[in-house]
């Protein structure tokens, strides 16, 4: 964001940088900077409060004013929640199949309301939701030790996969949880830390890594500090 | 339940936070400073982010994509495509306002605080590589070029 602040004012554009990243705007000093400290993935701060909103709009275009280059911090901090969401998962229904894919299933009424609630899906980058179930049970397998090489995974790519895993649940959740609207990592300590699907592909993961699979084949699979 | 004790409220945010901090950026000799030359009750204002957004029926986003994608200000059918998993997208799927202030904007320019809305925004992705120089070089200068063409004064830029 600081290099296209520079390179726009360079253009004859006046810029305004929302900062989420104190010593990153500092070392590349964007001509002006409010600097907030939210939860990341949420530079207005606070979802479905447009009276926050408008004042972190606000202070920022009051940037405007100065007449010079301007890094200032907005005045409240707001943490991120990584206490998991207190969200209900579907009980065992079939037995006979991997945890996880028996989860996934009966989540998917509660993410067929999210879609039609918001007429948008996040999934789909690698695989459908109908293929949810079946990419999860690849890496259920992966997480018992069988071959990434041997086995393949559906939509192969293990970061778009995962993501499209976790879109799934996160849609399912934020439609089945009540109450204010969660905090930034609340969803995320939910999924990897209260579902199957988390937990397999947290296990699947360390698999990938013991079986010396490529850095970032396994990685980018969950949040890094996981 | 879950064991409180083996939570530490801000790890995921401060771990980026820390690791952000070390990484080297790219440094601008002598940065230009574009003074907004009029009331800003009569400048018009575009938003550019780097949550990597588009709209369904546009190109995804490839691993480290150096190229924008454009919408238009009624759009509000927009999905994140950014790679990283180390923030929040549940904050966006709420509220499109929290990364993309398009309605507040919107409520800016009825009130009069700015002269008005652009008729289009940008979205880059985050995850860039790390010389930035087709940023620097060539994608930024082509985004900018589209900026003056709507008449644009003020860009916001929000990142995640």
């Amino acid at each position: 964001m600081s290099t296209l602040a520079h390179v726009f004012e360079a253009a004859g554009l006046s810029t305004i940088v929302l900062a989420s990243m104190r010593e990153v705007a500092e070392k590349m000093q964007p001509p002006r900077t409010l600097y907030c400290e939210f939860p990341l993935g949420r530079p207005l701060g606070k979802p479905d409060d447009p009276a926050f909103q408008r004042d972190v709009l606000e202070r920022s275009l009051a940037l405007l004013d100065a007449g010079g280059p301007v890094l200032e911090t907005y005045p409240e901090v707001i943490e991120s929640e990584e206490m998991p969401l207190a969200c209900s998962i579907p009980p065992r229904y079939d037995a006979s199949l991997p945890p996880a894919v028996d989860e996934a299933k009966g989540l998917r009424s509660a993410y067929n309301r999210s879609v039609a609630k918001r007429g948008l899906t996040e999934v789909g980058r690698a695989i459908d939701a109908d293929g949810v179930p079946g990419a999860l049970d690849v890496l259920h397998q992966w997480a018992e030790g069988a071959s990434w090489q041997e086995v393949p995974l559906p939509g192969k790519n293990t970061i778009a996969v995962c993501h499209d895993i976790r879109a799934y649940y996160t849609a399912a959740a934020l439609e089945l949880a009540t109450g204010p609207a969660p905090g930034g990592r609340a969803v995320d300590a939910w999924f990897h830390e209260e579902t199957e699907a988390g937990k397999t592909i947290l296990a699947a993961r360390a698999s990938l890594k013991e079986q010396e699979a490529p850095f970032p084949f396994w990685f980018y699979m969950t949040p890094g500090h996981r | 339940m879950t064991d409180n004790m083996s939570h530490n409220p801000t790890a995921g945010d401060t771990a980026m936070r820390d690791y952000g901090a070390t990484q080297n950026v790219p440094t601008f000799d002598e940065p230009a400073f574009t003074p907004l030359t009029k009331p800003l009750s009569e400048a018009r204002v575009a938003i550019v982010t780097s949550a990597a957004l588009h709209r369904p029926d546009q190109e995804r986003y490839s691993p480290g994509d150096t190229r924008f994608r454009v919408f238009g200000a009624a759009d509000r059918d927009l999905i994140m495509g950014h790679w990283s998993p180390n923030f929040d997208h549940t904050g966006f799927q709420l509220d499109l306002n929290v990364v993309y202030p398009i309605d507040r904007l919107a409520e800016l320019a009825s009130d009069g605080v700015i002269g008005e809305v652009a008729p289009r925004h940008f979205a880059f992705a985050g995850n860039q590589p790390e010389t930035v120089s087709e940023l620097r070089l060539d994608t930024g200068p082509a985004c900018a070029q589209e900026l003056l063409a709507d008449a644009v004064d003020v860009v916001l830029l929000t990142p995640v």
